[in-house]
């Protein structure tokens, strides 16, 4: 492979992995707000089941994810169903299979900042907003999403970030199809693989500065909210 | 049901409070201020909450005329949806606002939900003096800043009635009597009614026109303060010092010379230590039951200047204890001795007797409302 040829898969691995993490992060946050709240205010007595269930992936073996996830987006499961709809015979070893996989994978990642963040303040500031004549759903958005900010920053920074690091699942659902579902954790495996050691150093420790750089800003944005409140 | 009904709080509550059962009514005037009054942990907080529809229980409720709950016709309003302003005994502002957009919070919902803005934003910046403090986050106020910025929120959400959990409670004395002078001017100045509830009887003696007293979840008694007052722990021996009554009373003129205030009540001599009132202004004082001795002859020779002669209207013995309660009718108004049952024995105190009553100390509380005065001590 010449030089070019070998940069533009580090480049495409390298933005396929960002694509994924934005989708992923926003997708999260969309689905992680309400569960959080739902967890967060219901006294349901089923609430920490389903607290259980979500934080399941911090536990469980990327590979055994990933093994329930490739067979629930094969053509014999639900995603298979919904690859369907799109004229697809699978979701899996897609671009969409590896979003949808990051989801479930990051999602406690995401759920547990956010559903702190509602329950440190407490119910007070939501009883004030309604004798003060507002509806639940406008101090909803008025009153516990502002002061759950710094939860949000947090969700929003471990989801992309744990994302970015995520192997075992990619790899399960994902295969390593460059453009398609080859990210940077599979590349880095398969240059080693193949002993291109420098393109893996190239790699690889680009991934421990990054990996720093999230940590200390999501160590400063805290500290920053904390003086603020 | 009409015309005279529309004008009052009234409701009634029942249910459980912890291992408490809470049974709960009220009837008060919808105008100055009803002290909600009992000991901690007696439930008046929670009261409170099912006024304000933040708790349910089984009962009913309407203020001024609207119905809030109605458990026989299934009504029950969700708090957004009542007029009602609440103070929590925590300041509770909103923390990621300023003091300008913790204010604008209901005063800009108090359009969706109808109601009349009677109070104008500056105006009650003004009443609660937060002219300088508009612009500031809630983390850089005082504890009786925050407070008042409280007062002045649920003020602009127009409320039709102001629910004040014992706004003062978790400020110090300094505090406490820094904020004092903008609830009686609120009282003052505005037609807002407002439910008060408190611990602090000498609180209550301050800014209350009529009372509940609550006692292990139930109301007792209630009317306007002097009556309440009046009565109050007369059936029980282990009330606190501080059992009195309240004496609306007029200043008739100042001694420069000796330092005295001159008042009079019902046509009874009061003179205290200079007080800065004006001629004319009503001054509700505070007699405490233990500042009241009694003699049956007018005492000579007696360092004590206020000497107000009366009846015995009725004796109350504490059994069990050292003492009894004497009520003292002096020309129309009402004062209450806490005297030993020895000396009530030894000097035949019983109904009718004339007597001297003896006060060793008054407080002064504050100028009493403008108008008539509901819940003086003065029968009719």
């Amino acid at each position: 492979m010449s030089p070019a040829a070998e940069t533009g898969t580090l480049w495409s691995a390298i933005w396929l992995t960002l694509e994924l993490a934005v989708c992923s992060t926003a997708i999260l946050l969309v689905l992680g707000t309400p569960l959080a709240w739902w967890l967060s205010r219901t006294r349901a007595r089923w609430k920490e089941a389903v607290a259980a269930i979500v934080a399941l992936p911090l536990v469980m073996p990327p590979t055994v994810l990933g093994f329930y996830l490739l067979l629930a987006l094969g053509p014999g499961g639900p995603g298979g169903w919904l690859a369907g709809l799109a004229g697809a015979r699978t979701l899996a070893f897609s671009f969409e299979g590896i979003v949808l996989g990051s989801v479930v994978y990051s999602l406690p990642f995401v759920v547990q900042p956010i559903r702190n963040a509602f329950e440190a303040f407490g119910d007070r500031p939501l009883e004030v907003a309604a004798t003060l004549g507002a509806t639940p759903w406008d101090s909803f958005w008025t009153v516990a999403i502002p002061l759950a900010r710094p939860g949000f920053v947090t969700a929003a920074i471990l989801g992309f970030a744990h994302t970015i690091g995520e192997f075992g699942v990619v790899l399960m659902i994902g295969g390593n199809i460059p453009g398609e579902t080859k990210v940077l954790s599979i590349a880095v495996y398969e240059l080693v693989e193949t002993l291109q050691w420098h393109q893996a150093h190239l790699l690889s420790g680009g991934m421990v500065v990054f990996s720093f750089l999230v940590i200390l800003s999501m160590l400063h944005l805290q500290r920053h909210s904390k003086g603020k409140q | 049901m009409k015309g005279a009904a529309d004008s009052r709080v009234r409701g009634h509550f029942r249910g459980t409070l912890g291992a408490l059962g809470l049974d709960f009514a009220i009837d008060a005037p919808a105008r100055g201020i009803t002290a909600i009054f009992g000991p901690s942990g007696c439930g008046k907080t929670t009261v409170l909450r099912c006024v304000a529809g933040l708790r349910r229980m089984a009962g009913a409720l309407s203020v001024k005329g609207e119905v809030w709950q109605d458990d026989a016709s299934g009504i029950f309003r969700q708090p957004h949806d009542r007029s009602v302003g609440y103070v929590f005994q925590e300041p509770s502002l909103f923390s990621h606002l300023s003091v300008r957009d913790n204010l604008r919070y209901g005063w800009e919902r108090s359009v969706r939900t109808g109601r009349d803005r009677t109070l104008e934003f500056d105006e009650v910046v003004d009443l609660m003096g937060l002219d300088g403090l508009l612009g500031r986050g809630p983390a850089h106020l005082s504890g009786g800043e925050r407070q008042r910025v409280a007062v002045a929120r649920a003020l602009l959400a127009q409320p039709r009635l102001l629910l004040m959990d014992e706004p003062l409670a978790g400020l110090d004395r300094a505090a406490r009597e820094e904020i004092l002078p903008y609830v009686e001017s609120l009282h003052r100045t505005l037609s807002v009614p407002v439910l008060y509830v408190s611990h602090d009887l000498r609180e209550v003696a301050r800014l209350a026109d009529s009372m509940v007293v609550m006692d292990a979840g139930r109301s007792v008694s209630s009317g306007p303060v002097g009556e309440v007052l009046e009565r109050l722990g007369l059936d029980r021996s282990d009330d606190d010092s501080e059992a009195g009554v309240v004496l609306d009373v007029s200043v008739t003129g100042h001694d420069d010379r000796l330092h005295l205030t001159r008042l009079e009540h019902a046509g009874q001599q009061i003179v205290l230590p200079r007080a800065p009132f004006r001629v004319g202004e009503s001054v509700r004082l505070r007699v405490r039951a233990r500042d009241v001795a009694l003699a049956t002859a007018r005492p000579a020779a007696l360092s004590f200047r206020n000497v107000l002669p009366g009846t015995v209207v009725e004796t109350v013995e504490h059994s069990r204890t050292a003492f009894a309660d004497v009520l003292v009718d002096v020309g129309g108004a009402r004062l209450r001795a806490r005297i030993t049952r020895d000396a009530l024995r030894e000097l035949n105190l019983a109904n009718g007797r004339r007597v001297y009553a003896l006060v060793k100390s008054i407080s002064l509380d504050r100028p009493a409302a403008g108008g008539p005065v509901a819940g003086t001590g003065a029968g009719p």
